[in-house]
């Protein structure tokens, strides 16, 4: 059992990544990864909300009817999506400006639903709150790892402390604008399932 | 017990997720709203006493604010301070909202498409500034609030201006979203040292303010120099600062201020 619990909540973080392999939440992937510090409160957030939703639709699985059951689920998510804005804009104002909408998008964020229909709705509570946390770690691993990448060679600075000084403040460093455009992201995302499959082969899909 | 799939098990669940859902969602809103209206407030407060120039130290924030800046209502039209009890429908100075009184028909005034380069087509009636007096109580500054449509949002400034209502004291940009490390370095303070000392107004009197892409030339009093890689931001900054220099928008009151014209001043 022990050993189970621990693949519901390592798997997801390179084995069967959400953004890598399933390639689900790539949008807000892109859109909150020009920093670290954004990309590092959005995985907190997610992670809360999928282990959450998990959670309650887990225990209520055995209740709800098929016919409602995508509506009941959201329902529960955007609750969560709401209480997690809240709660942003008390105690962490100036990061809720930067992640604006995008805390809301947590909703239509397909990891969520995803995990809620294909895990929760067949899995005991326990399990699919573990499950969550795995999923929303999975993917802040690559929001941090895109949005380290991107802080880095797009500002010269990691949690906006300077590290290398851009030209354009009297230092040496030539920062690429193109890094701190959404595009750039898609690239890193790119090359980073490259990387994962490379070291995973069984990952890539069999060719038509 | 009644199948899951039945009517009335549909609607049971539904009805009890709903009410449980909105009973969270409820004491959420209504808990933490205190605290973020504080921190509204703070955010508004710091950004106000950022271009402010006043010494802070180890003073409370809300504490220099409240002995040192004075929030005036200012007729637009007129460039006059108004009073308080003077205007329809406010009680108190610091729930005012000159952005939502633009968006009310009778606060505001329609703009015609050429007045309207600035990105929105009703302005407030009523404008709030902010008068920065030192501990003696002389005026040192004016914080003007201005806005303007950046390249993908609406961009908001306060800008510290001199007695004089000519030359500038400082600009912060408190809200934008425009591109990071492009349109976003308006928050950067290596451009925003590029703004003291700058005259708003020409010698006729007219707003003068130029982004100028490629750098300004030396010693150009009315030139800023534009941001690199953001033609489109710099181009919304020019028409912030045409527009809210106009007589549209703060220069009846700037001029008035300047002339020491202002009759409840």
């Amino acid at each position: 059992m022990a050993s189970d619990a621990k693949k519901v909540l390592v798997g997801p973080i390179i084995s069967n990544n959400p953004i890598a392999l399933q390639i689900l939440g790539v949008c807000s992937a892109l859109a909150v990864t020009s920093k670290l510090e954004t990309a590092v409160v959005m995985t907190l957030a997610v992670t809360f909300v999928t282990a959450f939703s998990n959670l309650f639709i887990s225990i209520i699985r055995n209740h709800i009817p098929g016919s409602v059951r995508i509506i009941v689920q959201m329902a529960i998510i955007a609750s969560l999506v709401i209480v997690v804005d809240q709660v942003l804009k008390a105690v962490a104002f100036e990061l809720s400006k930067q992640l604006s909408v995008y805390v809301g998008l947590i909703i239509t964020n397909c990891i969520v639903m995803g995990r809620a229909e294909a895990y929760a709705m067949k899995s005991p509570p326990g399990a699919s709150f573990m499950d969550g946390i795995g999923n929303g770690l999975g993917y802040g691993f690559i929001l941090v790892a895109v949005g380290g990448i991107r802080e880095f060679f797009g500002s010269g600075a990691l949690f906006g402390i300077e590290i290398m000084p851009l030209i354009s403040a009297g230092g040496w460093y030539q920062s690429n604008g193109l890094l701190l455009l959404p595009p750039s992201a898609f690239f890193i995302i790119g090359l980073l399932i490259w990387a994962i499959r490379t070291f995973k082969p069984e990952q890539v899909e069999a060719k038509d | 017990m009644a199948s899951k799939e039945s009517l009335g098990k549909t609607l049971g669940v539904v009805v009890g997720v709903c009410l449980v859902c909105s009973i969270v969602v409820s004491v959420a809103a209504v808990g933490l709203r205190p605290t973020q209206q504080a921190n509204a407030l703070l955010d508004k407060q710091k950004n106000i006493l950022a271009v402010s120039g006043l010494e802070i130290g180890s003073q409370k924030m809300a504490d220099v604010f409240a002995k040192n800046i004075e929030p005036r209502l200012v007729d637009l039209k007129t460039g006059e301070y108004v009073d308080v009890k003077d205007v329809e429908g406010v009680s108190d100075i610091n729930e005012y909202d000159p952005l939502k009184a633009a968006k009310e028909p009778e606060k505001s005034t329609k703009l015609s498409p050429e007045q309207a380069i600035a990105g929105f087509s009703t302005r407030e009636n009523i404008g709030l500034v902010y008068l920065v007096n030192s501990d003696a109580g002389e005026l040192e500054r004016v914080i003007v609030p201005v806005r303007g449509a950046g390249l993908w949002n609406m961009m908001y400034a306060f800008v510290a201006i001199q007695p004089d209502g000519n030359t500038v004291d400082g600009i912060t940009y408190y809200q934008q979203g425009e591109t990071p490390g492009l349109g976003g370095e308006v928050e950067n303070p290596m451009w925003k040292a590029l703004w003291p000392g700058k005259k708003l107004y020409d010698e006729q009197g007219n707003p003068a303010i130029k982004i100028v892409k490629g750098g300004a030339a030396e010693g150009d009093v009315h030139g800023v120099d534009g941001l690199s890689g953001a033609t489109l931001t710099g181009t919304g900054i020019q028409h912030t600062f045409d527009f809210w220099l106009s007589t549209d928008g703060y220069g009846s009151y700037l001029k008035k201020l300047g002339k020491g014209e202002l009759n409840n001043g």
